[in-house]
């Protein structure tokens, strides 16, 4: 039995410690939005928060998560109430398959809790680790910069809905023409 | 040619396993395009099912309307295109349309997701079975306050009284509609294409929060109790066998079920497992591991001595010959070309594969009256008779003692069409007699795909005094997709040579196009946009080669080589087996004859929206290219930096004209994924073969685009109301041409075999 919080959840794993994070958060904790793509942290697809860093699960053992907390996609939002991640991926319409999007976001999220402004050059270093094959690129840059700004805005939450549209409407004007 | 049928709820039920409505209806599908569909490009030899009904429309008594989407969904948004079209003729409120992907069943027609066909091969059919609804829900209104079907109106979801401005909702007339007879699907009013609200409207996408909210099912995400997860080692040669294996120690590994040999299946491969030794489990890991500790002694067989390499110059070789004719204009080679004016050039592409993110997978539980399957397919129909052949059932009288599910797919690429990985979890689940899930790992994946094949083409023209040219000749070598079926097959069909290759709409008066008969040693497959992956790489390059021998702009030679505005047939200037992507051409379907005009709109508006013709400091260029496949236009314009040998891209446009546009933003997604995996496959990606292995293995050597080498990128959508056309794969053919082409202008390289990271650094 390996112990850990998941999603605000204490859960004990009856798996291998030596199980990939990846395997026991999908087969025995049944979360299945966090995805495999790899199995070598080359693609990013199973990206999950372990105490608040971005790691790929397919290369982390259980028995590294023992006593940490996760966050998978599935926690992203709070109480049915969107990330501001979540709301720019649906307001840019990222996902083309979507599969690879739960690492996308998780890996977006963790960016900017750490750097609330991120430039260009930051995104691309916090995201290369994360392959789309749709290619969804051009837009998870813009919706970073969105979710980014929403997220300085949030507090208080209330107030977020409001401060997002206007933050879209300036976006949208300054948008790349792209008929 | 359109019938649209109303069903009842038991019937709904039992075809779609939903339970539908108080209106539901179907559209049965005109079996020719059907047929045709399935001679279209990428598609060839296809066994279709039985054709019956297309889409299913369903009203309930709360007016929230269901559409049941019975094409695959694998990113390029179709579960929202097919279900705006529906939803733009029966005059629907957007908000209150649901569309759900349909299981594999004979009733819905052709299901089978690929060419780029969905819309194309389906608008008018899906246009009527919208209309059909509204004309019911109309006629109830009208009975309703007595008045004649000409007195009422349909918008947004309620019928309007024209006398008096009253409305009622369709939630309140479903169930009066209902009772109507069906009209005649060909003689309900369509709108006016100047009257579209919701097609051409960038609508809220369906699945897009379940996708973000991590809701979404793929295939890889299926549960059910007591099931097993199975991993398979599979022989490493196409048609390779397991000469001795020992599970000994497999079978020790916490977790491992059983060690199972696969059936052998021989040649042709068509769409079989690949045989090989499955370790079942009670998790991925255990299956994963015991894997590890197999030890299989392999027979490799015929293919063991495949090498790419070798291969590619033997390809070189014969197209270097000439070969059998597939079209042929005038007499060229009654020509002495003058070697001052002419240029000659063979250009070569590897391996490629798909690369989904997500590695294919499936479930099966196999019962004793019943089997159950879910899985991620381009080809649900096609699946379901693979397994009910698998099963020794009946294709006509077994259907219902196999339920195919369908999930939503993780990319597919072409990959996907090919059901070798739902076969395996339904022969693991026979076995078992448990549910069992087959998932690959990224190494199966890359090791057992269904390649786009190594290709070489040879292209050689004289230029005229103005630079035309009517002295023509190109030659393609690559094997026929056709062996996954028919071993002997050597020779490419019509079909997949009309993909780019005898369709070259220039005016030459002596042209000959010509093929090689080749052998094959690893799977092939439809790879997005197939031949034209090749055949456009060649002459997007080779066209550029010859503007930059007259000394004239790309743009300006491409105008000559197109000569006068005209709608090209290649089935009257000497291609008699043109496919034109499985369009009928009569009076009616005009607008899939390959348009002059249209090619050139396209390549103008590229060059003048990237300001391609503007002078760049040394070391930069940019490199254009055009293309017309799956009957859309589409134009590229790249711009690189080579500096110390090392290309960067700096900037990226596409021009499509796809006629008709239901989804802008989704066709504008189509074309940004087609220039990234236009950037992959030009730049850095491919697959190797050495003694009849494939060589590569994850991302680390098959590498793909990363966001930060993809460079800032631009579409151009044209507005036209022709008919609609592809768009999940036309954007992809000039994308290698104008990447190689920009190179050879900022640089002097001309790369004309790739990937380009074998002569630059990328």
């Amino acid at each position: 039995m390996v112990k850990l919080t998941i999603n605000d959840e204490v859960v004990s794993l009856d798996a291998d410690p030596n199980m990939p994070l990846l395997y026991a958060i999908r087969d025995i904790a049944q979360l299945t939005g966090t995805k495999f793509g790899c199995g070598l942290g080359l693609c990013g697809a199973c990206t999950v928060h372990l105490d608040g860093q971005p790691i790929r699960s397919c290369v982390t053992t259980l028995a590294a998560a023992q006593g940490k907390t996760i966050t998978t996609i599935e926690g992203l939002e709070n109480d049915g109430e969107l990330h501001p991640v979540q709301a720019a991926w649906i307001d840019h319409k990222v996902p083309q398959c979507g599969y690879c999007q739960s690492g996308q976001m998780m890996s977006a999220a963790a960016l900017i809790a750490k750097n609330p402004s991120p430039s260009d050059e930051q995104i691309e270093t916090a995201m290369q680790g994360n392959i789309c094959r749709c290619g969804t690129y051009p837009r998870i840059r813009k919706a970073i910069k969105q979710a980014a700004k929403m997220s300085v805005a949030s507090t208080p939450v209330s107030a977020q809905s409001a401060t997002t549209s206007s933050i879209i409407t300036e976006l949208g004007n300054k948008r790349e023409v792209s008929s | 040619m359109s019938v649209i049928k109303r069903l009842n709820r038991r019937q709904f039920l039992s075809l779609t396993g939903r339970t539908g409505g108080a209106l539901v209806l179907a559209s049965a599908m005109p079996m020719a395009i059907t047929v045709n569909a399935n001679a279209a490009g990428a598609v060839e030899n296809e066994q279709t099912g039985s054709t019956d009904l297309g889409v299913f429309v369903s009203i309930d008594e709360d007016g929230e309307v269901e559409i049941v989407c019975h094409r695959m969904e694998m990113g390029q948004g179709i579960l929202t295109s097919t279900p705006q079209i529906i939803a733009e003729e029966l005059c629907a409120d957007w908000n209150k349309v649901t569309a759900v992907l349909g299981e594999a069943n004979t009733a819905y027609g052709d299901q089978n997701t690929g060419g780029s066909a969905s819309i194309r091969h389906h608008f008018e059919h899906t246009r009527r079975m919208g209309a059909v609804a509204r004309d019911m829900l109309e006629q109830a209104a009208a009975q309703q306050w007595g008045v004649a079907k000409s007195d009422v109106k349909a918008e947004n979801h309620v019928v309007m009284n024209r006398n008096n401005g009253k409305k009622i909702g369709f939630a309140e007339l479903a169930t009066a509609a209902a009772t109507l007879p069906v009209p005649d699907a060909d003689t309900v009013s369509l709108k006016s294409m100047e009257d579209f609200s919701i097609v051409g409207k960038d609508v809220q996408l369906q699945g897009l929060e379940n996708i973000v909210r991590a809701k979404a099912v793929y295939a890889q995400d299926i549960q059910l109790p007591d099931m097993l997860i199975a991993s398979i080692e599979r022989p490493p040669v196409v048609g390779g066998k397991v000469k001795s294996f020992d599970a000994s120690e497999a079978k020790k590994v916490t977790g491992v079920i059983d060690v199972l040999p696969l059936k052998d299946r021989g040649f042709p491969v068509v769409v079989n497992p690949k045989s090989g030794i499955a370790v079942v489990a009670t998790n991925t890991w255990a299956a994963l591991e015991g894997r590890k500790k197999l030890k299989i002694e392999w027979d490799d067989g015929e293919h063991q001595s495949h090498d790419s390499q070798a291969y590619k110059a033997d390809l070189v070789s014969k197209v270097n010959t000439k070969a059998k004719t597939v079209r042929a204009v005038g007499d060229v080679y009654q020509h002495e070309f003058n070697p001052e004016r002419t240029l000659e050039a063979t250009y070569t592409v590897p391996y490629h594969h798909h690369m989904s993110m997500e590695t294919p997978a499936a479930t099966a539980h196999v019962q004793k009256d019943r089997t159950v399957v879910w899985s991620g397919t381009q080809a649900p129909q096609w699946g379901k008779r693979l397994v009910l052949a698998e099963l020794g059932l009946d294709e006509e009288k077994d259907q219902d003692k196999v339920e195919f599910n369908t999930t939503l797919m993780g990319g597919a690429f072409g990959r996907k069409s090919k059901n070798d990985f739902t076969l395996e979890a339904v022969e693991l689940s026979q076995m078992t007699g448990k549910p069992v899930k087959v998932v690959w790992s990224r190494e199966d994946d890359v090791k057992h795909g269904f390649y786009h094949s190594v290709a070489a083409n040879y292209m050689k023209a004289e230029l005229t005094d103005d630079n035309r040219s009517d002295y023509w000749i190109q030659r393609v070598a690559c094997p026929p997709i056709g062996w996954i079926f028919d071993d002997k097959a050597k020779v490419q069909s019509d079909n997949l040579l009309s993909l780019g290759f005898g369709d070259v709409p220039f005016t030459a008066k002596n042209m000959a196009f010509e093929t090689q008969e080749v052998s094959t040693h690893v799977r092939t497959g439809w790879v997005r946009s197939v031949g034209n992956i090749n055949n456009h790489f060649a002459l997007g390059s080779f066209v550029d080669e010859l503007a930059d021998k007259a000394g004239i702009p790309t743009r300006v030679m491409w105008m000559n080589l197109f000569g006068e505005d005209r709608l090209f047939n290649p089935r009257e200037e000497g291609f008699e087996g043109y496919s034109h992507y499985g369009q009928t051409v009569d009076n009616e379907n005009q607008g899939y004859i390959l348009d002059i005009a249209r090619f050139k709109a396209v390549l103008n508006r590229v060059v003048e929206e990237a300001n391609a013709e503007e002078a760049l400091p040394d070391g930069q260029a940019w490199g254009i290219s055009v293309a017309y496949s799956f009957n859309s236009y589409a134009a590229a314009a790249t711009k690189v930096e080579v500096k110390d040998n090392t290309v960067t891209p700096l900037e990226m446009h596409t021009a499509i004209d796809c006629g008709l546009v239901i989804t802008p933003d989704r066709v504008k997604s189509q074309m940004e994924g087609a220039m990234i995996m236009g950037l992959s496959m030009t730049l850095e990606s491919e697959i190797t073969v050495k003694d009849g292995k494939i060589v590569q293995n994850n991302f680390y050597d098959y590498p793909v685009s990363r966001i930060d080498k993809v460079p800032p990128m631009f579409v151009h959508i044209v507005n036209s109301s022709e008919a609609p056309g592809g768009v999940g794969e036309p954007g992809l053919p000039p994308i290698l041409p104008s990447i190689t082409n920009a190179i050879y202008h900022a640089s002097g390289v001309r790369v004309r075999d790739l990937p380009v990271n074998k002569t630059l650094k990328v």
